[in-house]
């Protein structure tokens, strides 16, 4: 099988000749060599997966090279290959093929463009490595290297502040997490003495039970290392507590928001819980906080959706809220649900983002929701597109036929229910009152966008745009259209281009149908023979998810119903509901508005104490104490004591080396007579 | 190679082209100077490509007695070849990081460069420990003119503070060598390695030498030279200050402190623990302060440092070798770094911040290869700063999680201090028309900045080229200092039958 290589080196080489030939290689040549490797890995990605789902294909290795041997540490370069790796195999490379033809589009008028093309190849890459990785210091490495290419996209338009700052903040952000990650993998090399990930899950049935000594008291072996690798994937998946970059990663370019903060690199964490779900499965005590991050954040992230007035905001809370499901999903058990949701979300949910995207380039830059309005006229497709992506995310669908979401969220929510615990039981009512949430957001979004009377006027992108457009720059803002009063200020979007529309389409396939075709091969009694061991997986959970009838088994559906209904009467029949409600609420509102204030308390509790701090151990540490009593203090008692010596204190270096000479040669002298 | 003196050689190279530097004009003494680093390079080449892998531990020797016990011995382990070529491989670019900001008394400067590399070898090869003690010391006194005379504003003070932290460790440490002499009866280093002193008076020769290879390191708290002395001395010195002479303190664990004093070592283990955790927190929080770009990695080198000595103290080969590849890494990344800083320097020149922005519109090549030595020393995977990093604490992980942990902290310290630079001088609007108008790389730069480059991914992709040549010495310092390693607070205890038992108490109390 090593059409794996192809798949993952050619992103990367593609990445090099695009980045370094950039101006030179002009835009067309960057683009085309970019977007042509990504469609060959997805071209040869699909293959595998199908011989994986009709059982013809087995787990393989592919090694690559040697990397590290320090004593009994030792990893390589390889790429693995089996189920689980297929499906994100396919998710990466479709997914980034289709954003790298859509953003042929979308970055049309960026005068940048090799740069990110190849930044994209980049993170493909990388991307690939992770889920290919045999090791946990190669999945490291991708891991990181995601990192990188999310903190050159997002920053991408380096010129605005705020992008600047919204890469840092991703970076650092996840490097917490990568702190826990990294510790995990020291942990687990102490444990196991290998970093092979086959071989510690093969071994670690065997260590559940022992204790280890971590900052000096003793633990559960395996839950200190599975909570310290949680802590990884908690960061790079934005989960409560270290979710904060995500919202602000939306400053990058739409269509790398599709491609790395929904559907790809936000799932990594997932997917490393579920690569090592063995491992997992070892310690009840981490399984439960799984679930309860996840739950927590999939309920606390849709509070926030549901209050944001920017599109892709909006979307960005949605993601956070939906890998809290994923994460909840594995924190119960049930891993194949947890990757099926992965799978179908990454269609529905880079669906959404692209729509968002041609929304965006359709309203010349405005993000801003409340300007929007009546758009489904002017531009249908995207319309269509963007409500079979919130058909699937909202999870339409009766009696075992629906949209995408319908079938994973849903598996999701049964298992958690059906796991019988009470974390599970938790989760099973947070997940629903999130599906309530979810499905209001999302018609929120689709009605404030396309429906209603057109609001654009208020925009100063619009406004703007209207003045180019015009040839009257010096025009002033407020003056000047009363010929336009029906609230377009006179402008005409325009459907995007079909270069842009063709992902949409297909993304729009994947959104209606991924759920129906792929659910008896991720979640059913058969699983086992899709997964092949790649993950764990429980037939009694799944007898118990059949077993569950009435009202918990529809009760994401009539959510689903209610939240639809409060949409669409706050913001199609009586629109002044919304900020009646709001105003109701006061404090609440502005709590969750403000997104429950973790930005302003993380800049108080780390960001202003970390710079003050440094402040002082520079001003105070190093320059008054340590030089004062240290060498300026001898210097003050050499100047005060040379008075009378200053003849030999000449104060030339020279001397000083050859007083240092002369004494050693004097020194040794006494040695070696003595 | 048997017979050819490659090591004298390529001390004499330096030396006679540094002696005939004084007297040749700018010119004529720049190329003679780049010519005789390239020599010396290739030769170093030489060096690593014979060196037998596998052989003997100590490869190279020569050997020539002077007088009564004092000894001419030279020979390189896998550790010192690491150390060589790293010297050689950054010299060049030294000579070439002077090639035009360097005007006064050209001549002399570069004799100044020769005759240092000429000591810096000598450090790592000598095997006589009054032969090493002349090359620790003599090495400083090229660098303390280079700072006095070619350095910025305050070089006086800058190049006095340097002076007198190395005195006075450099003192005890000779009163410590002199002692070791007097009861070994012998200035062999290798004898040394192996000879076995009283414990109790390991405590005080190991604390003369902390004395001194603290200074060098530089740990904290006696690095406050470091920053002074990277910000006046000018780029080239600033390259090999951070690329070569800052590993001598290393160097000085790796081949005295530790071998000749494992039990000292192992009772001062947790001071060199929390000296480095404050070191990796405290400088990592004063970079992120910091205005001056050179004063900011010269902070940046005392937090690396830290990951170095805790690895050096974590009495295992992931931790050893792991220290081994942070002083590699970071004698090429720091040098790199400070590099770039005298690149946009030689054009605007300040080192101030905030009088850049925005560079990656007008120097986009420069962007990207300041952005990827910005990630090695992130320790981004795929670059040279992770290996050692990654090693290192794993190390020390082993032997004690808190100072893993507060010491990991550096990975999340370090991309915030070095972002925060990165994007208040490549990111951003150009705030400035001075450092708007500023040109891309020249050639000359380029040649400079794309070994390094390469030099820093080679290591991070295959760093078994770096490990090899070392693994056999690694291994067996280890072994020497293995009885005496501290127990580790983080063993795994495999007992079935206490979780159950707890269980059930806890099942009664319900």
């Amino acid at each position: 099988m090593n059409q794996i290589l192809i798949i993952v080196f050619l992103p990367m080489l593609a990445a090099i000749i695009a980045g370094l030939g950039n101006k030179q290689l002009g835009n067309v040549a960057a683009k085309s060599i970019t977007t042509g490797a990504l469609f060959i890995a997805c071209g040869l990605s699909w293959p595998i997966f199908i011989q994986f789902l009709n059982g013809s294909a087995e787990a393989t290795v592919v090694p690559v090279m040697k990397w590290v041997a320090s004593g009994t540490l030792n990893f390589d370069w390889a790429l693995r290959v089996d189920t689980l790796t297929a499906v994100m195999l396919v998710v990466v490379t479709s997914v980034s093929a289709l954003v790298h033809l859509y953003s042929w589009g979308y970055m049309d008028e960026e005068p940048d463009q090799p740069r990110f093309f190849a930044y994209l190849s980049l993170f493909t890459f990388a991307m690939l490595m992770l889920v290919t990785a045999n090791n946990l210091v190669q999945m490291f490495f991708g891991w990181e290297g995601v990192g990188l290419a999310s903190y050159l996209l997002i920053g991408f338009w380096f010129r605005k502040p705020s992008a600047s700052a919204a890469a840092i903040k991703a970076f650092v952000v996840n490097r917490v997490g990568d702190l826990g990650f990294m510790l995990g993998i020291f942990g687990t090399f102490l444990v196991f003495g290998t970093v092979s990930i086959p071989d510690i899950l093969a071994a670690a049935p065997g260590m559940a039970g022992s204790t280890i000594g971590f900052l000096g008291m003793r633990f559960d072996t395996m839950t200190v290392l599975c909570l310290l690798l949680f802590v990884g994937a908690m960061g790079k998946s934005a989960q409560l507590g270290l979710h904060t970059w995500l919202p602000d990663a939306m400053e990058g370019p739409t269509p790398v928001s599709a491609l790395i903060h929904a559907a790809t690199m936000v799932t990594a964490g997932v997917f490393m819980v579920c690569r090592l779900s063995p491992m997992f499965e070892t310690s009840p005590t981490a399984m439960t906080f799984i679930t309860f991050i996840g739950a927590a954040t999939c309920f606390f992230a849709a509070t926030i959706g549901c209050t944001q007035w920017d599109i892709k905001r909006v979307i960005a809370y949605s993601t956070c809220s939906q890998l809290g499901y994923m994460f909840f999903a594995a924190g119960v058990g049930a891993f194949g649900s947890a990757m099926f949701h992965l799978f179908t979300h990454a269609f529905f949910k880079a669906l959404l983002f692209l729509c968002a995207g041609s929304v965006i380039h359709a309203m010349h830059h405005e993000q801003d929701m409340r300007f929007y309005g009546n758009l489904r006229k002017q531009i249908p497709i995207t319309f269509w597109a963007m409500t079979f992506g919130t058909l699937a995310i909202t999870g339409v669908g009766l009696f075992g036929v629906g949209f995408a979401g319908y079938h994973s969220k849903d598996s999701i929510i049964e298992a958690a229910y059906a796991s019988g615990t009470g974390m599970g039981h938790f989760a099973y009512w947070m997940g629903i009152v999130a599906a309530l949430m979810t499905s209001f957001y999302s018609w929120r979004l689709v009605f404030l966008t396309f429906f209603g009377k057109p609001r654009w006027a208020g925009s100063e992108h619009i406004q703007h745009a209207v003045h180019d457009a015009h040839g009257h720059g010096h025009d002033d803002h407020g003056h000047g259209h009363a010929d336009h009063d029906d609230g377009t200020a006179g402008y005409h979007p325009h459907e995007s281009p079909l270069v842009m529309l063709i992902p949409l389409i297909l993304l729009s396939v994947g959104a209606i149908a991924a759920g129906y075709v792929f659910e008896h091969a991720f979640v059913s009694d058969g699983m086992g023979e899709f997964w092949k061991g790649s993950l764990v997986f429980h037939e009694h959970l799944i007898h118990a998810m059949h077993g569950i009838s009435g009202v918990i088994k529809y009760m994401p559906f009539i959510v689903m119903l209610i939240g639809l209904v409060i949409a669409w009467y706050g913001y199609i029949k009586n629109t002044r509901f919304p900020a009646a409600v709001a105003e109701q609420l006061g404090p609440v509102y502005t709590f969750v508005y403000r997104k429950w204030m973790f930005d302003e308390l993380y800049h108080y509790m780390f960001v202003v104490p970390a710079f003050w701090i440094g402040k002082v151990f520079w001003k105070v540490l190093d320059i008054g104490v340590i030089d004062r009593f240290g060498p300026d203090g001898a210097a003050w008692a050499v100047a005060k004591g040379s008075t009378y010596t200053q003849k030999v204190q000449s104060g030339y270096l020279y001397s000083y080396a050859l007083i240092m000479l002369l004494g050693l040669v004097g020194a040794i002298s006494w040695v070696i007579a003595g | 190679m048997s017979g050819f003196p490659i090591l004298s050689v390529m001390m004499l190279v330096p030396l006679v082209a540094g002696l005939a530097c004084f007297f040749l004009d700018a010119k004529a003494a720049r190329t003679l100077a780049l010519v005789a680093t390239l020599v010396d390079f290739a030769l170093g080449v030489v060096l690593w490509l014979n060196f037998d892998i596998g052989g003997a531990q100590w490869q190279f020797t020569e050997r020539h007695e002077l007088f009564s016990g004092f000894s001419y011995a030279l020979g390189i382990d896998g550790i010192a070849l690491l150390l060589i070529v790293l010297t050689v491989f950054l010299m060049p670019i030294c000579i070439g990081a002077s090639w035009k900001s360097v005007e006064k008394r050209v001549g002399e400067y570069m004799g100044a460069f020769l005759i240092m590399e000429t000591l810096m070898i000598g450090v790592f090869c000598a095997q006589d420990i009054f032969l090493f003690y002349m090359f620790f010391e003599a090495g400083l006194i090229p660098m303390y003119l280079i700072i006095g005379i070619w350095g910025g504003q305050d070089r006086i003070y800058a190049a006095y503070k340097f002076f007198l932290y190395t005195l006075l460790g450099s003192v005890l440490m000779l009163v410590a060598m002199l002692y070791m002499v007097h009861v070994a009866g012998t200035t062999d280093v290798p004898t040394l390695m192996a000879y076995n002193f009283d414990p109790k008076v390991q405590t005080w020769l190991w604390l003369a030498f902390f004395a001194s290879f603290a200074v060098k390191m530089p740990m904290w708290p006696v690095h406050t030279w470091l920053p002074a002395a990277h910000v006046q001395a000018p780029t080239a010195g600033s390259v090999i200050l951070a690329g070569v002479l800052l590993k001598m303190g290393g160097y000085g664990f790796i081949r005295f402190s530790l071998p000749m004093f494992p039990e000292a070592s192992a009772q001062f283990a947790p001071l060199i623990w929390g000296l480095s955790m404050a070191a990796v927190v405290i400088t990592s929080l004063i970079a992120l302060v910091q205005d001056d770009m050179k004063k900011l990695i010269a902070y940046s080198s005392v937090a690396h440092m830290g990951i170095v000595t805790i690895g050096l103290f974590a009495f295992n080969t992931q931790g050893l070798e792991g220290s081994m590849m942070v002083m590699l890494s970071h004698g090429l990344v720091a040098g790199a770094l400070f590099l770039c800083v005298g690149i946009i320097y030689d054009r605007l020149h300040t080192r101030e911040i905030a009088r850049y922005g925005g560079l990656a519109i007008n120097m986009p090549r420069y962007a990207l290869f300041f952005l990827l030595f910005t990630m090695a020393s992130i320790g981004l995977p795929g670059t040279s700063g992770f290996v050692g990093e990654f090693l290192s604490l794993a190390g020390i992980y082993a032997i004690s999680t808190w100072t893993a942990l507060i010491c990991a902290t550096g990975i999340i310290l370090g991309a915030g201090y070095m972002l925060y630079l990165y994007r208040r001088v490549a990111f951003g609007d150009q705030k400035n028309a001075d450092a708007a108008a500023m040109l891309d790389l020249d050639a000359r730069e380029y040649l400079m900045v794309i070994p390094l480059a390469l030099a820093v991914l080679w290591m991070g992709v295959y760093p078994e080229s770096f490990i090899a040549p070392m693994r056999a010495d690694i291994a067996a310092l280890e072994a020497r200092i293995a009885s005496a390693a501290p127990e580790g607070d983080s063993k795994v205890t495999v007992g079935k039958e206490k979780p159950v038992h707890e269980e059930v108490a806890h099942e009664g109390a319900h």
